[in-house]
Parts: C-alpha cells; sequence; structure tokens
C-alpha cells in the first residue's frame, strides 16, 4: 500500500515496529514504533505519559514528511 | 549414527496459545512439540529431533536480540547437526523469526538450516540465501505438503549429499550460480532461446533478471502548516460493527470512515485484526491509529489539516496482490482530494 501511494506522487510515512517488513514492503520513509499491538501507545504507561510519546512518534513523522529522502530513511 | 535436529516453533504451533502469548520468551524443551512430531516421522529413523525450541513472534520481533542470544545458547548447548524452523506459511511475524533464527545459526554457527514460507512471505527474502526456504502454501493446511519436502531436503543436507535445483527440490533459489557442464555452448543455446521467443514458444531464461520495484520518494512537503494529512492502518481499526465487514485477516476490501467531527477513535471504533492481542487496540484505538494527537496538531495549528477520511484494512496473510490494489484505490483517492501527505500505521 505504501508503495502504491507514494507512486501517486504524495509522501507517505511508515511506522511500524517490524521496520525490516517496512523496507520490504518499499517504504523510504520509516517511524519505528513500540510493539506490534499498540504501534504508537503503550498501555503499560500513564496516559499522560502515553500522549507524550504518542505526540513524539507522530512528531517524527510529520519531520519525515517534510523532510526530503533519497532511499530508505528512518527518523 | 543419528543425526540431530533442533527445531524451532512459536507460540501457537509451540501450544503454548494464541496472541495473547505472542510476548513470551524464548524456552526450550528437551522434547518434540508440534510439527516436531510429525516432520521426524519422516525422517524416516535417520535423525532425530532432540529439542524444540520456542518462542513468542511479538517477543522475537520486538526482543530480537535478546531473544536471538537466547537461541545461539541453546543451539550450542544441544549441538544439533542441522536446525529446522517453521513452516512459518504466510506469517509475517513468524516468517521474521524464523528468517533471524536461520541466518544467526547459519552465520555464528555454521549450522544448516531449513524453514518453509509461503512465497509472499516478506522473510523469504530475507533468508533465503543462507537457509533452505521450501516454498508451502499461505496457511497451516498446507502442513502436510509441506513436511515431506522439508524432511527430505533435511534428510539430504544431514547425509552431505547435493541439493538438486531449486524447482526440482521446491526450495527458493539462493542467488548461487555454480558451474556446470552443458550439452551445448553458449551461442548456441542463446539462439535457440531467440527463435522459440521470436516463434511465441516457450523458453527458459539461464540467468533471470531481479525484479527491483522501488518508489522513487515523492518530493517532501514544502509547509506543513498547510498541509492536509491523510491517515492509514493495516491494525484493522474499524467502527464498532464493522459495518463494511472487513475480513479480520486475509483482507479482500478497505474501507473508509469519517472522522471529521471526532478527536479519537476512543469510544466508537475497535479491532478487527486477526493478527494480534486486540486488547489493547480496543481499550483505545489511537494506539494504532493516532488521531487523537494528528486532531490535537490541527487544533494547535501545526498541521494544515486531517483529511476528513480514514483508510483501514487488515494486513494479517492479505495477498501482495490486494495489498497493491488497496494502495491503488486508496492513493487515487488521496491524490483527487488533494491530499499533501500521509501516515500508515502497522501492527
Amino acid at each position: 500500500m505504501v508503495k502504491e501511494i507514494e507512486r501517486y506522487g504524495i509522501p507517505i510515512v511508515h511506522m511500524s515496529t517490524i521496520t525490516t517488513i517496512s523496507e520490504s514492503v518499499g517504504a523510504n520513509r520509516i517511524v519505528p514504533t513500540i510493539a506490534i499491538p499498540y504501534p504508537v501507545g503503550n498501555p503499560t504507561l500513564s496516559e499522560n505519559v502515553e500522549l507524550d510519546l504518542r505526540e513524539k512518534l507522530v512528531k517524527r513523522a510529520l519531520t519525515a514528511l517534510t523532510t526530503e529522502v533519497s532511499g530508505v530513511e528512518y527518523f | 549414527m543419528t543425526y540431530k535436529v533442533l527445531y524451532y516453533v512459536n507460540q501457537f504451533f509451540g501450544q503454548i496459545g494464541g496472541e495473547e502469548k505472542a510476548d513470551i520468551k524464548p524456552i526450550l524443551k528437551m522434547e518434540k512439540v508440534g510439527p516436531a512430531l510429525g516432520f521426524e516421522q519422516l525422517l524416516g529413523g535417520e535423525a532425530e529431533v532432540v529439542a524444540t525450541l520456542i518462542c513468542g513472534d511479538n517477543y522475537f520481533n520486538e526482543h530480537e536480540e535478546e531473544a536471538l542470544k537466547f537461541i545461539i545458547d541453546a543451539v550450542s548447548e544441544v549441538n544439533p547437526d542441522i536446525v529446522v524452523a517453521g513452516p512459518a506459511f504466510n506469517a509475517g511475524r513468524y516468517g521474521m523469526a524464523c528468517a533471524g533464527v536461520a541466518n544467526y545459526v547459519v552465520d555464528e554457527l555454521g549450522i544448516p538450516v531449513v524453514t518453509g514460507m509461503y512465497k509472499e512471505n516478506p522473510a523469504v527474502d530475507h533468508c533465503k540465501a543462507k537457509a533452505i526456504v521450501v516454498e508451502v502454501s499461505d496457511s497451516a493446511a498446507g502442513m502436510r505438503n509441506a513436511l515431506p519436502v522439508m524432511a527430505k531436503i533435511t534428510k539430504k543436507l544431514l547425509n552431505k549429499e547435493e541439493l538438486g535445483l531449486p524447482q526440482d527440490e521446491g526450495y527458493f533459489p539462493q542467488g548461487k550460480r555454480l558451474t556446470v557442464f552443458a550439452d551445448e555452448r553458449g551461442s548456441e543455446r542463446a539462439v535457440k532461446m531467440l527463435v522459440a521467443r521470436l516463434k511465441g514458444e516457450a523458453f527458459e531464461t539461464e540467468l533471470p533478471m531481479p525484479v527491483f520495484d522501488k518508489v522513487e520518494p515523492a518530493a517532501a512537503i514544502k509547509d506543513i502548516k498547510k498541509a492536509k494529512i491523510a491517515l492509514i492502518t493495516s491494525g484493522g481499526i474499524v467502527p464498532k460493527g464493522n459495518p463494511d465487514r472487513i475480513q479480520s485477516a486475509s483482507a479482500q476490501k478497505w474501507g473508509k470512515y469519517n472522522i471529521k467531527d471526532i478527536d479519537s477513535l476512543k469510544g466508537g471504533y475497535y479491532t478487527i485484526h486477526g493478527g494480534y492481542d486486540p486488547v489493547y487496540a480496543n481499550e483505545f484505538p489511537d494506539r494504532v491509529a493516532p488521531l487523537d494527537v494528528l486532531k490535537k496538531y490541527e487544533k494547535d495549528g501545526e498541521i494544515g489539516e486531517i483529511y476528513q477520511y480514514f483508510y483501514t484494512t487488515t494486513g494479517t496473510g492479505t495477498s501482495v496482490g490486494n495489498s497493491i490494489t488497496f494502495g491503488v484505490e486508496i492513493g487515487k483517492e488521496l491524490k483527487e482530494a488533494g491530499v499533501d501527505g500521509a501516515i500508515l500505521t502497522s501492527t
């Protein structure tokens, strides 16, 4: 999906935990995430700390979208 | 002498449990568990499965270093003649675990590894050069056909017999070139191939070209404060009740839902994904698709706008063919809607 969407010229960032799969499906902008059942969260944290964590990860995704890349890059 | 086999399986085939046990650390059992039982019977007394290593798929993928450390110690302790893993069929995480074990065991200990995977499993490319990866079907229903092929190859490797060509033996080509004597010299073979091609007859190349389907990265967003961002997930997050009946595995379709007037997916959404423990996502779906944070950034003016539709499907076991179709269809909609960038989350 990542690859086909990017083919339209839309920059796309893949947020996933198994980043080796991200690379093999052809993602160029990758944000490694926390865990498979909760990529952008962590139920062991308190609500506020978890929100901070999610904000940090989404910030990274936005940084990825606003950064020019020439190949696979991690953010 | 009987050869020693060490078998690797995940928590499911290791009979420990399903997704709720996917976090278990590796354990070594000095017995045959799950597919190891049937596998040993196929070895016809030439080799014995002396131990089974079991590790949770999530644990392996989230703590690869620790998992491999345990595994390498266990393999050294058992000292097998060969390691057999899986088959993982089309399971991505299980495949990645088998591939990780395979590469590490081959590299660090020089012990051969046999595993089995479906051709679309992303793990095939990670280990086919080092391990023998038998081509198997996409689901565990193919276990009965997979094990005999894996056993036959295992026996050959143990007896130091030369393996035949990948297509004859049933494993994925390893990208190795061997010197062989041909009956006809190259120029004759080339001309025959050309003639066959011109006549429209079947011919087989002697050197298949690798397929590189890389997409050039799209240009970065210039001004994020004016950009329209779309949120997509393969984590199976849908409105409660799953109105479009998106499949929980091997998805045939995707869905799009209007999120214009909500600030979070909490309450109205849950996951129907069959490939991970749903407890945490059901509690708070934004842990999988971070709509809450994106909406907050939209309000704060850090992002121009969040596109009013959220796109979703299930990534587990979904064929590459379907994934391409979904991407083409969703991408077309995003393009027409003037979306400037997309965030896709995967579990």
